[in-house]
């Protein structure tokens, strides 16, 4: 007998300690859910400014991160002006173009429109038109000045350098240079097929004028 | 010597220890309904913030991309909150005097970050990885549910355990596209699973033996 009423003891203890186990991980949030170690952007009770994530102390640079190349890191040449050519860290291509694009659609076109004509949705709701892309001046500006841009700010607009990575903004300069000359492009210089595909397209729109208006243009 | 139970004594105490046990194993039960059902996670609710920032209004009204507050995201493992500079390229010159907006005004001058709530909070114990989600084509809407919608952030998946991990043993039921990862309005056609199942091989998706193993998120 006394051997029996004892495993009925130890399923009662057993059962008790598995109701405070499972209370406690259904219910509170405590111990091991908030760990005492600062994840990114936590808060610190340290710091003045309540930051657990420290900047670094000025006039140093992390490893890695030190910019000593003008051209690449400033879009400024040997001469001290900017430069007209993308510099030799970044390789033109096809893919650079596409990422260009991608970047300067998240993070430009809310201003300067998809088409850089500066009548994004942002300057709708009222804030400062920027010039078009497309204007005279801005045209004859060499690439490095858009880097700049970007970097620095310009006027009203602020600077981009910590949204988009100097990788990134050289790919959105190349994308503007395209998008400037896309808006400038004579019949001449686009390829064969596509040169094709324009008369065709044309002597459709000569056959039917009003057919041809109402079909979208194809991309 | 006279007896100290009553012969009833042998009926009840088994018939105890079986009440007992029924007794525990309803409040188990209970428990682990509570818990399974999700009723003790913040889903669905909404949190008091500093400012009552509306991801509608920015995203379906104004068409901001995620990438432009959220940078992180395809890069690490957060997805961060975007600093007091971010909101200041616009609304240094919109809504300029509104009210709502002054705790973003001073934060700005002060350099005191403004200080959000999390909404999402997962357990300290549990590794998780934006980086890798999107890289393999799992949508933010997947996850985060109709984010352009909300006026404020609320969380529209219970994150537990469960929850990632039907979609570890099955990503072909969620996957999507790369391109379309940010796209808030797609919807999954309707051959989902042979379109998953391609992905699934296109992104080269690691087997499910890695995807649930319990290291792969408590580590
Ligand atoms: C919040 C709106 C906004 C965004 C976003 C924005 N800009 Fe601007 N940008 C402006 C405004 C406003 C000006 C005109 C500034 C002035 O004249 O005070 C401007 C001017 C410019 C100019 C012309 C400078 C000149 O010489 O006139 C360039 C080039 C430019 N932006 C590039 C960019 C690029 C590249 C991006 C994306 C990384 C970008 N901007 C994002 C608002 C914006
Ligand atoms: C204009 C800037 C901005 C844009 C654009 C933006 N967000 Fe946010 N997001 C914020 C801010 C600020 C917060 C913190 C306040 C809050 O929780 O509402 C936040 C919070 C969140 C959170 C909750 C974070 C938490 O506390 O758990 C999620 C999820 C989120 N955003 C997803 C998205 C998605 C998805 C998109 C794109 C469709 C997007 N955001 C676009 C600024 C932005
Ligand atoms: C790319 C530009 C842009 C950025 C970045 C931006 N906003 Fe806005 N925001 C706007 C515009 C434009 C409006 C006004 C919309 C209108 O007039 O309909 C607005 C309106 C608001 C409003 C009031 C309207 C409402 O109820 O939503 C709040 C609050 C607000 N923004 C908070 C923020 C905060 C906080 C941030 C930073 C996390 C931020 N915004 C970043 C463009 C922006
Ligand atoms: C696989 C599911 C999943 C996907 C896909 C996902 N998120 Fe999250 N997100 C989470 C979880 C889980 C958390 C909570 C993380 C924590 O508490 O540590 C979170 C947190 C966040 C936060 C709060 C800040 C942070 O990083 O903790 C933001 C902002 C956010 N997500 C934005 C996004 C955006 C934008 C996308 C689309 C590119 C996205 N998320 C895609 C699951 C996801
Ligand atoms: C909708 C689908 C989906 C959901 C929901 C989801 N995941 Fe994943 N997760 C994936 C896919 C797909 C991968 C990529 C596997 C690979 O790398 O091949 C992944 C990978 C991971 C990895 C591996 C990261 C690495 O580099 O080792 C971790 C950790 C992870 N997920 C954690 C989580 C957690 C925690 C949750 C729940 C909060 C979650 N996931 C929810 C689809 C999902
Ligand atoms: C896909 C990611 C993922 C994998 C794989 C995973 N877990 Fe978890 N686990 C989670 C998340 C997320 C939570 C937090 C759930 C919550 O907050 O409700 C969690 C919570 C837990 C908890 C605490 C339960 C509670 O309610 O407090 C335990 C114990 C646990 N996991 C064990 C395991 C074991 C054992 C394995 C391997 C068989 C495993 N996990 C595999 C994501 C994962």
């Amino acid at each position: 007998m006394s051997s029996l009423s004892r495993a009925p003891r130890g399923a009662a203890a057993a059962v008790a300690v598995a109701l405070l186990a499972i209370g406690a991980a259904s219910g509170c949030r405590q111990g091991m859910y908030n760990q005492p170690k600062k994840k990114p952007l936590s808060e610190s009770h340290f710091f003045h400014d309540g930051l657990s994530a420290r900047v670094p102390p000025a006039d140093t640079v992390a490893r890695g991160w030190l910019r000593a190349d003008a051209a690449y890191a400033r879009g400024i040449g040997p001469d001290g002006k900017f430069v007209s050519t993308l510099p030799q860290e970044v390789v033109f291509s096809r893919e650079l173009l596409l990422r260009g694009r991608q970047r300067f659609d998240v993070f430009c076109s809310p201003c300067h429109g998809r088409e850089g004509n500066g009548l994004g949705m942002i300057v709708q709701r009222g804030f400062k038109q920027p010039p078009s892309y497309h204007i005279e001046r801005l045209q004859h500006q060499p690439i490095g000045y858009f880097f700049d841009v970007m970097t620095n700010g310009f006027g009203q607009m602020s600077s981009y350098a910590s949204q988009v990575p100097v990788e990134d903004r050289w790919a959105i300069a190349a994308y503007i240079r395209a998008l400037q000359l896309s808006q400038h492009a004579v019949v001449a210089d686009l390829p064969q097929r596509d040169r094709d595909a324009l008369a065709a397209a044309t002597a459709a729109t000569v056959a039917s004028p009003a057919a041809a208006a109402q079909t979208e243009p194809s991309r | 010597m006279a007896q100290l139970f009553p012969k009833s004594a042998n009926v009840l105490a088994p018939a105890s220890i079986v009440a007992l046990l029924l007794a525990g194993g309803g409040v188990v039960g209970g428990l682990l309904a509570v818990d399974y059902a999700g009723f003790n996670q913040r889903r669905g609710e909404t949190i008091e913030q500093p400012v009552p920032f509306s991801h509608e209004h920015h995203v379906s009204g104004l068409g901001i991309d995620c990438r432009y507050c959220h940078t992180a995201v395809e890069k690490s493992a957060t997805a961060g909150i975007p600093p007091t500079a971010t909101c200041y390229n616009c609304h240094k010159l919109i809504w300029n005097e509104a009210p709502m907006l002054e705790p973003v005004r001073s934060s700005f001058r002060t350099g005191q970050p403004l200080r959000w709530t999390k909404v999402h909070d997962l357990p300290d114990f549990v590794y998780f990885n934006h980086s890798i989600h999107v890289a393999k084509g799992v949508g933010c809407a997947t996850c985060h549910g109709a984010v352009q919608k909300m006026r404020l952030m609320r969380s529209a998946q219970p994150l537990q355990m469960r929850w990632c991990l039907d979609c570890h043993r099955n990503p072909e039921k969620y996957l999507r596209p790369k391109e379309e990862v940010f796209n808030m309005d797609w919807q999954p056609p309707s051959n989902q699973e042979e379109l998953g199942r391609e992905l699934v091989a296109k992104y080269k998706v690691r087997p499910r033996k890695f995807l649930e193993s319990c290291g792969t998120c408590h580590r």
